[in-house]
């Protein structure tokens, strides 16, 4: 089944990147606030049971995919 | 005195550290590469070196973390060997959860090469016996991951328990916003961990270690772990 994780810097944290597109934006007139920029992760994942699927992916998130210590993540079995 | 050199796919200062602990400090070094899943039988101290290892992909250290050769350096952690990470190094200790903390892009968004003065915080450590509490010495960051962040009542904890071996500082040792080059919370450049043989930092000693190179700002660190080894 296909899964989307898409992860997230934290609220609390610092996003530089974030930042510098908002003053981009800015620049060419565009009223934003707020911009946070994460990462989209998309991937095959065997199986035909989606909550077996997503505990799946919540594992390579506790793994891998997040660093807990400053992104959290959402996934989504499509 | 024996030292292993975990060397990965993209890790470009693993040369700066055999130079440092081979040639000028005349210890056994020995490069080991990433697949292996031992580290050189009677390793006193594993030196995981700066550089961009798999590319930095996914996160600095993500992967890095996961290679063969880090279960050995944990196991060599575990039974109080001495670990210490540099950089990218520094990085991939976080990942490995051998330390607290991540380091996230440097707040100006810029790679920043630069001369740096470190005010040495923990004086009782093998990385750091042959200094005194409040010694400044200047070493060379280049980094642009090195904003050192972690939750607030985390970072609390790691300051009680006087898990700050270095901080970022003035040439004179004065502390503040002004002299942290990359947004590092607390000005925090560098960490050991509960039991003080595992220290990640960002800054470079071992490219200052050499006179024929000009300076020698890093000496104090190989020094205290010389001694420290000497002693076993």
């Amino acid at each position: 089944m296909k899964v989307r994780v898409s992860v997230q810097l934290k609220p609390g944290i610092l996003d530089p990147q974030g930042k510098a597109v908002e003053q981009g934006l800015h620049g060419f007139g565009f009223a934003v606030d707020h911009v946070r920029i994460g990462r989209l992760i998309e991937m095959e994942v065997p199986g035909a049971d989606a909550a077996e699927v997503k505990a799946r992916a919540q594992a390579m998130c506790d793994k891998l995919l997040v660093n807990p210590v400053m992104e959290k993540a959402s996934i989504e079995v499509l | 005195m024996r030292v292993a050199v975990p060397v990965f796919p993209g890790s470009n200062c693993d040369h700066d550290a055999l130079h440092a602990c081979g040639t000028v400090m005349g210890w056994d070094t020995i490069p080991v590469w990433h697949q292996e899943t031992r580290l050189p039988e009677g390793t006193d101290l594993v030196f995981i070196p700066g550089g961009f290892s798999y590319g930095d992909y996914l996160r600095c250290g993500a992967i890095a973390a996961l290679a063969p050769i880090m279960a050995d350096v944990k196991r060599h952690a575990d039974q109080g060997g001495l670990v210490l990470g540099v950089c990218n190094g520094f990085q991939i200790l976080c990942e490995a959860q051998l330390l607290p903390g991540a380091l996230l892009r440097n707040a100006s968004l810029r790679f920043i090469h630069a001369d740096v003065h470190l005010r040495v915080e923990r004086a009782d450590l093998p990385f750091t016996a042959a200094m005194k509490a409040g010694d400044v010495f200047r070493v060379p960051i280049a980094h642009a991951e090195g904003n050192f962040t972690l939750e607030p009542a985390d970072l609390a904890d790691l300051e009680a328990r006087g898990g700050v071996a270095f901080r970022y500082c003035s040439p004179r040792g004065e502390i503040g916003e002004a002299f942290v080059p990359n947004g590092a919370m607390n000005g925090i450049a560098g960490i050991v961990n509960i039991r003080g043989n595992v220290l990640g930092m960002m800054p470079h000693p071992e490219r200052v270690v050499d006179p024929r190179l000009g300076a020698t700002g890093g000496l104090g660190i190989f020094r205290s772990l010389d001694a420290a080894l000497a002693r076993g």
